[in-house]
């Protein structure tokens, strides 16, 4: 049967590899050797779950979202991921990276962020674990997520800011590779997403695939059944899209729908829609696709929504666009803001505003009254709070 | 002969040059969009035996600030990789010494592999650096490419390269092994230390079959004779950088002579 996940070269297909420069090598071909061995140690596992479950609030619930079911005709379940320690997604995966660079004998930590989520998390482990952090986010991204950067300033970890390019996730990024590059020996990196060199999205995807593996017997629990209809979720970089299909992918009768900021509008010259904009190429290490210049220059991408402002995707989602597997559909800034709000009205949640473009899938796509529809409710939104009051002049 | 080659087994290299060879680095359109020309026919008109053209990328992971914000700036000024060509259509006709296209592996890979390595042999350039084309995709996907248009590809090591790896690297590489001083991005630091001699040292010792050509904290005098002490040559790119954005093209010669 044909699979979705990385083989052990690190490709989805076309996609993947690790397009790195000699100065990179050694990090990541000491974490490619180790990694699924440390996975599979009970040590690790041992440990991973027990933070999981005590330190971060796993499992989180599977919500059937009564009100906004009945506006949309259809099964909503909320996968809450909004209610894990930090208020998102991303912690999973810190937690794994953080186990692991201990069993590495690391000692410094480095990380990117966009919308701080990620920066929280890795901020997060490295006071539980008592680690040196730096934080490389864009200017631009500090100063629209300011209480994520309190937030990691709280937690001792220093917030770098990056000024080149676009100041945004894509410039951290860069500025976070080359931190790694000067300190090859003690520093490890942990990257957010399903991005980068191999073998960072196959490691990012399995540390979060604990969303989907509890999907699977909520709703045995819930519905009598492991699969869905449908599973829907936000794509930037696409970590809490992966963790969502994890399960799913080589189950050909769940359909996976991946939600791309459109900005202002795709063709607006202001979007984020890799999927409809980009071409193979490569970023970060990573063969992609990727919105760039006729002449290969990487393109600034938009969004509000500052987790989705990536000019790429992983190589994962890559292949599920390029294969037909995956139903790629973008959301503007606009449609995204009022389905943020809907849900706030309808069901006493405040999402992430990258999860907000999710939820926009509702007024954009019609789905059968009998469909199980499961959407990744990534983040909590109070990191948001002042682009909503701004929005909607609350 | 591939120029690169020929000029590493050169056996009487002028005098006063002790058999060193000094490659420079520039961004092509930087620091005016066709300054490139005149850059390269100035650093050959000064005794440097070597030239790195800077193919600019918009993310250059590999590089530090200074090769950044030149690349940033040939962007901005219009620079792209149908034009580099063109400036360089005719380079042949004033130019001898080798030429490298330095750059990423993205913008390659957009103007077409294929076509990229065929317009490098019409032009006469004689090898490229593409840092981020790891060496295993190279073996399997585009030697035969490179080969076949008579183009050399350098690989980079660095002090954390394993031993094991220097050996499949030289097996792949013809002309020269491109070593990278220490552990950074690009970029000009105050001299090398003990943990620098000591890794030229051990390269040495290693007997690979290519030379080795020393890039990474080369800027003046002092650093090029340290970091030549055991390697063919040195390649100095920031430094050089700095000398363009402060003098424009002017007095490229007063920068060549203060190396050696």
């Amino acid at each position: 049967m044909k699979s979705y996940h990385a083989d052990e070269r690190g490709y989805y297909g076309e996609f993947g590899g690790a397009f790195i420069p000699e100065m990179l090598y050694p990090n990541c071909e000491e974490l490619r050797q180790n990694y699924l061995g440390i996975m599979e140690e009970p040590s690790f596992k041992e440990e991973f779950h027990q933070l999981l479950k005590d330190y971060v609030g796993r499992p989180t619930p599977l919500y059937f979202a009564n009100r906004l079911s009945e506006k949309y005709n259809t099964k909503i379940y909320l996968k809450r991921e909004d209610l894990c320690h930090t208020g998102a997604h991303k912690v999973n995966n810190t937690i794994g990276q953080i186990l692991m660079a201990k069993k590495l004998g690391k000692n410094r930590i480095i990380a990117e962020t966009g919308a701080g989520q990620h920066g929280v998390a890795t901020a997060t482990v490295c006071a539980l674990m008592g680690i040196e952090c730096i934080v490389y986010m864009g200017e631009i991204d500090i100063a629209r997520q300011a209480p994520n950067v309190a937030r990691m300033k709280m937690l001792g970890a220093e917030v770098r800011p990056a000024k080149s390019g676009s100041k945004t996730l894509k410039d951290a990024t860069n500025e976070a590779i080359r931190d790694w590059i000067n300190n090859p020996v003690d520093t490890h990196y942990i990257i957010g997403s399903v991005v980068g060199p191999h073998p960072y999205p196959d490691m990012v995807a399995r540390f979060q695939s604990v969303i989907s593996e509890e999907i699977k017997n909520q709703l045995q629990e819930k519905e009598g059944r492991e699969n869905p209809d449908y599973v829907v979720a936000c794509v930037g970089g696409g970590s809490n899209a992966a963790g969502a299909y994890y399960h799913y992918l080589d189950v050909p009768e769940v359909g996976i729908i991946a939600v791309e900021a459109a900005g202002k509008g795709i063709h607006s010259g202001e979007s984020a829609a890799t999927s409809a904009l980009g071409k193979v190429g490569i970023i970060h290490g990573s063969k992609t696709l990727l919105m760039q210049t006729q002449d290969g220059q990487i393109t600034e991408p938009y969004s509000i929504s500052a987790g989705l402002d990536y000019p790429g995707v992983g190589p994962m989602h890559a292949h599920l666009y390029a294969s037909g597997r995956g139903e790629f559909i973008s959301i503007t800034d606009d449609d995204a803001m009022h389905a943020g709000l809907e849900l706030s009205k309808l069901e006493g949640i405040i999402p992430a505003i990258e999860t907000s473009h999710a939820l926009a899938i509702f007024e954009n796509r019609k789905f059968k009254p009998d469909d199980v529809v499961v959407v990744n409710l990534s983040g909590r939104g109070d990191k948001d709070l002042q682009n909503y009051i701004d929005y909607f002049k609350l | 002969m591939n120029r690169i080659k020929q000029k590493l087994q050169e056996d009487n290299p002028p005098a006063g040059r002790a058999g060193k060879i000094l490659s420079i680095y520039f961004s092509a359109g930087y620091p005016k969009l066709n300054d490139t020309v005149k850059i390269i026919q100035d650093l050959e008109k000064n005794g440097v035996d070597l030239i790195e053209i800077g193919l600019p990328f918009s993310d250059p992971l590999a590089d530090g600030p200074t090769i950044q914000e030149s690349s940033t700036a040939a962007l901005k000024n219009g620079m792209n990789t149908a034009l580099l060509f063109e400036q360089l259509k005719d380079i042949r006709k004033s130019v001898s010494i080798p030429l490298i296209l330095m750059g990423y592996f993205n913008p390659v890979l957009q103007y077409g592999v294929e076509e990229f390595c065929a317009k490098c042999e019409e032009i006469g350039i004689d090898g490229l650096i593409l840092p981020d084309l790891p060496l295993d995709v190279y073996t399997e996907e585009y030697e035969p490419i490179f080969k076949k248009h008579g183009l050399i590809n350098v690989f980079l090591i660095t002090p954390q390269t394993s031993e094991q790896r220097i050996k499949a690297i030289d097996d792949a590489s013809e002309g020269f092994i491109y070593m990278v001083s220490s552990a950074s991005t690009t970029g000009a630091k105050q001299g090398f230390g003990p943990e620098q001699s000591d890794y030229f040292e051990r390269i040495a010792k290693m007997g690979l079959k290519n030379p080795q050509i020393v890039g990474f904290g080369i800027s003046n005098a002092e650093t090029f004779q340290q970091a030549t002490k055991k390697a063919k040559g040195a390649i100095i790119g920031s430094a050089f950088i700095k000398h363009l954005t402060a003098n424009g093209v002017d007095n490229i010669g007063d920068f060549v002579k203060q190396i050696r």
